[in-house]
């Protein structure tokens, strides 16, 4: 009984995925060979054929996702990790205090996060007008619809991803070794690029796989606060599954992106050396 | 800049000078801003350490010595007062521009470096030629006898391996002190007493100034040429370790180094240099040196195993008081006698065991306790 104890405590989880996530993948996986339409029916053809389709289809789509979602995980990182930093070596006694102001957006609906980005940017919003009136920026001034605002809206929105992780890492930093390499003639940034930097990878490493994949994936954002020119995969992937009831189509869309994404992350752990980062995050 | 030790070391011993010390502290404050309150950890502190000395702060937790020594270090700037390294005025000299290095309390080991790597830190950003880099660390791991664990990650190591590769990592630099922060607290009395006789072994080795803080006064009085004894932010006496322990200077010292016994009482008269004091009706302690008046009441230590217990009254020459045993306890290598005296004060007294078991007394004994009048000290109050 006592050996069986850690599969019994596995169980819940493993089958509440196994029934949750496996069971309509394999469901979706077959959807996405099938042929017909939604009035008369869909059969399973085997149709492989969709997936060369979408992908010559909906190619500047998928292209368009990946460089929005490389984008917006480079500028997050930028922002997060400076904030990371704060919190874990000057919070002192109000930590979690930091951390929850951090997460606090999270309290609230993330459209309704995005749709009051919307107001905020809009043409004539709150943040624009003001500065129209004043003269600073020309009339027809936007930011709304562009692929600024997209990728504003996404690293707004899956930020607080990014700072998590690494202030995890960082927050087990011993700031004693940060003082023995200043004691063994450091400088600040030395001990910064040395010693700090390199302890922090693994959090860097968690945070960029927790942001890029759903932003990459992400269809609010654009739909919300871009324009045509904005389309990403997910809208897509939106549109082919709830508007034209092309289920083939939109299963394989999903399927080829989440093909691409695992062989774009493993390619990236291979490169940053997974073996490594996983010691590091074991330590 | 940093200067290496062989320069500064032929410029500061110019012919007929006195020697440069290694460290002074000169009247160091330093003060903390704590839930809005200004928090003296450092009283001022002016102390002299030589040049190849072993030297060591002692002290409870929270006495200020770690904040003394991190003002050494340049972790920390004192609020005011100097800090010179061999003549130097570095009180505002970042660490990594100070030619001291420090051994931390946890080691503070780089976690993602294997051990050649943590030992060779140091010389790398000093841009030491990599040939030299090479044979210094190899050296230097030789003395600390981990030759072939150069590639071991620290965690998988023991915590005495730990410290001799923290110990190694300070000093193939060849400091010209090394600071030592509770080096051996992390480990069991056994591996720690093994490394206090390596570390004096090294220290005398390598020829540097070991600045050693520690609260294990067993520890200090093992290892230092002299002890700085620090209570709530000042020294209460800076002496070597015998005089520290058999002449404390004050009630904290004694109570602090070893066991002591604190006895009050007023003088009597004072005969050719030793004050009498009267104890309880029939006691008298003799207490040297001092200048003292009849009718004063001062308080005097004598350490335990300096007691003789007695059933028959002392000769005259000795310190005599009564008292009535309360408790014994069997140590092993000695006994230690709980004894009251008439005043309510208690003695402690250890007697060791190879003695004649005749003269052991029983709980309820009455029994006088004597000592030579040079085991007994008045101190400041």
């Amino acid at each position: 009984m006592k050996r069986l104890t850690p599969y019994l405590l596995v169980l819940p989880g493993g089958l509440w995925l196994a029934i949750f996530m496996v069971v309509p993948m394999v469901f979706m996986a077959s959807v996405s060979t099938q042929e017909g339409d939604v009035v008369n029916g869909f059969a399973q053809t085997f149709n492989v054929g969709v997936y060369g389709e979408v992908l010559g289809q909906y190619g500047t789509q998928f292209l368009r996702s990946a460089s929005y979602g490389l984008a917006a995980t480079a500028v997050s990182l930028l922002l997060a990790y400076p904030v990371a930093y704060w919190i874990a070596f000057r919070g002192g006694a109000r930590k979690s205090t930091y951390l929850l102001l951090v997460l606090l957006p999270f309290f609230v609906s993330f459209v309704l996060r995005t749709v009051s980005w919307k107001f905020l940017l809009a043409d004539d919003g709150l943040l624009l007008a003001p500065l129209k009136s004043a003269g600073l920026l020309p009339g027809d001034f936007h930011v709304l619809q562009t692929t600024a605002a997209v990728i504003g809206g996404l690293v707004y929105n899956y930020l607080p991803f990014m700072i998590l992780p690494i202030y995890v890492a960082l927050e087990r930093v011993d700031p004693r070794t940060v003082e023995a390499a200043r004691d063994l003639y450091a400088s600040r940034r030395g001990a910064f690029t040395r010693i700090v930097l390199p302890l922090s990878l693994p959090g860097v490493f968690a945070g960029v796989l927790m942001t890029f994949v759903p932003m990459t994936a992400d269809y609010v954002n654009a739909a919300i606060l871009g324009g045509p020119e904005n389309t990403m995969i997910g809208n897509i992937i939106q549109t082919e599954y709830l508007v034209n009831n092309d289920y083939p189509t939109a299963a394989a869309l999903s399927f080829t992106l989440m093909a691409a994404m695992l062989v774009g992350i493993f390619a990236y752990a291979r490169a940053l050396g997974t073996e490594n980062v996983l010691e590091a995050a074991a330590r | 800049m940093t200067e290496t030790q062989e320069g500064a070391g032929a410029a500061a011993d110019a012919p007929g000078a006195p020697p440069v010390p290694a460290i002074e502290l000169d009247g160091v404050v330093k003060e903390y801003l704590a839930h809005g309150e200004v928090v003296q950890a450092v009283k001022g502190v002016t102390l002299t350490i030589a040049e190849g000395e072993f030297f060591s702060l002692l002290g409870p937790s929270g006495c200020g010595k770690t904040t003394t020594m991190r003002m050494v270090a340049g972790f920390e700037e004192p609020t005011r007062g100097t800090v010179r390294l061999h003549g130097r005025d570095v009180t505002d000299v970042p660490p990594d521009r100070r030619d001291v290095n420090m051994v931390f309390q946890s080691y503070a080991l780089f976690p993602h470096m294997n051990v050649w790597e943590n030992v060779a830190f140091g010389l790398k950003r000093r841009k030491v030629p990599s040939g030299e880099i090479a044979r210094r660390v190899g050296e230097m791991l030789e003395i600390v006898a981990l030759t072939g664990r150069e590639k071991r990650r620290p965690r998988e190591m023991s915590g005495g391996q730990q410290q001799r590769v923290a110990l190694a990592r300070a000093l193939v630099n060849r400091p010209r002190a090394l600071l030592l922060d509770e080096p051996l607290g992390a480990l069991d009395l056994k591996l720690r007493q093994a490394m206090q006789i390596e570390l004096k072994r090294i220290q005398r080795e390598v020829g540097i100034t070991f600045v050693y803080v520690t609260h294990d006064q067993s520890e200090a009085l093992t290892m230092s040429d002299r002890i700085a004894v620090m209570n709530d932010g000042r020294i209460e006496q800076l002496a070597g370790p015998r005089e520290i322990y058999e002449r404390p200077a004050t009630a904290f010292v004694a109570g602090f180094i070893g066991t002591s016994n604190l006895l009050r009482g007023t003088v009597d008269r004072v005969e050719s240099g030793c004050a009498v004091l009267r104890v309880g009706a029939e006691g008298r302690v003799l207490a040297a040196e001092g200048a003292h008046r009849a009718g004063e009441a001062i308080a005097v230590t004598v350490r335990p195993e300096k007691i003789t217990i007695s059933t028959e009254e002392p000769a005259g020459g000795l310190s005599a008081v009564r008292g009535t045993v309360s408790e014994v306890v069997y140590l092993g290598l000695y006994n230690s006698y709980a004894v009251s005296l008439a005043d309510g004060a208690e003695v402690t007294v250890f007697q060791q065991n190879a003695l004649d078991s005749t003269s052991t007394a029983e709980r309820g004994d009455a029994v006088w306790l004597s000592w030579q009048p040079q085991h007994s000290y008045a101190i400041g109050s």
